[in-house]
């Protein structure tokens, strides 16, 4: 398949739920309203684009910017050997967005990873518990305003 | 001086003896674990140093080699398998992970195990060569010689 006709039917497709698409590295970047991800990715995992593939989800925090955090999912085309990039955009204040659990499976634990050290709520996600860090582990690590030195031991140190 | 004389010999010899016999419990938690399986198997052959014997429970070994990352979700675990070590105990840190925390200053990792429990011999190197090991070990070996043998147990203070 032609690459550029994937963003151009999202484009036809969605409309003015596409907020921008590029071509980085080789690879065309995506990005959308976050209240249409699962429609967007229910659109390309079906034929033609057969997105059959997550290959990662994760989360970005640009610190200082509003809306402040970046979703990322990175997709994969196995029959027409393609990648496609997505980012929604999160703002703090409602800092939640759809599960790709119930599409691909390997989403729930990436999600539950984003929700440990970012703190990013998931709806509909099956099982959303914390899968890094240990239970009374206070904030969020991955965040940029996570203090660099801060430490939380579990147990007492020796001095 | 009947009693001096000997206690000063069955020291000596309980260290001597001691140094020989390590039964060694690997905690490996990390790519440091390879160093240690080549020093432990036959090209390095850990075992010429009286240190063969590889024990997979605390209860049953002296010497504590903690090989690799220990996070804070870990240390609990570190300290309840020291506890679990009967005396004479001596502990390893392998590699830099386990010496200060390496690479890894930030939030998730130990900075150095000596924070959870007491250290007789550091082993730097990310990872150590199996020589740097032996070297470690024949370090300990001297320092158990050397060292006052207990044999009426006290409670260790950590």
């Amino acid at each position: 398949m032609e690459k550029k006709k994937v963003l151009e039917d999202l484009k036809q497709r969605f409309q003015e739920k596409i907020k921008e698409t590029s071509v980085q590295f080789g690879d065309e970047v995506l990005a959308i309203d976050k209240d249409s991800l699962l429609d967007v990715v229910k659109f390309l995992k079906a034929e033609p684009y057969a997105y059959a593939m997550l290959l990662d989800l994760t989360c970005v925090d640009y610190l200082g910017r509003e809306p402040r955090f970046d979703m990322v999912y990175h997709l994969y085309s196995l029959s027409n050997k393609h990648r496609l990039r997505i980012k929604a955009q999160l703002s703090e204040k409602d800092l939640s967005v759809d599960s790709l659990t119930p599409i691909w499976k390997n989403a729930n634990w990436l999600e539950r990873e984003v929700f440990d050290l970012f703190g990013v709520n998931f709806n509909g996600h099956p099982d959303l518990r914390r899968i890094f860090m240990y239970d009374g582990f206070e904030g969020f690590p991955l965040r940029k305003d996570y203090p660099l030195r801060k430490r939380q031991p579990r147990i007492p140190l020796r001095d | 001086m009947e009693g001096s004389f000997i206690t000063t010999k069955f020291n000596d010899i309980l260290g001597w003896a001691r140094k020989y016999s390590l039964f060694h419990y690997p905690y490996v938690t990390a790519c440091c674990g390879m160093e240690y399986m080549s020093a432990a198997c036959a090209h390095f052959d850990i075992d010429r140093f009286g240190a063969g014997w590889t024990r997979f429970s605390p209860r049953q070994s002296d010497m504590l080699l903690v090989v690799g990352t220990i996070t804070q979700k870990l240390a609990p675990v570190l300290r309840t398998v020291y506890e679990q070590m009967t005396e004479p105990k001596w502990v390893v840190a392998f590699g830099t992970c386990a010496v200060s925390g390496g690479i890894y200053d930030n939030y998730a990792v130990v900075q150095g195990i000596d924070q959870i429990i007491p250290v007789d011999i550091y082993i730097p190197g990310c990872p150590p060569r199996p020589e740097t090991v032996l070297n470690g070990l024949v370090k300990l070996q001297e320092k158990i010689q050397k060292q006052q043998q207990e044999w009426r147990w006290k409670k260790r203070k950590y």
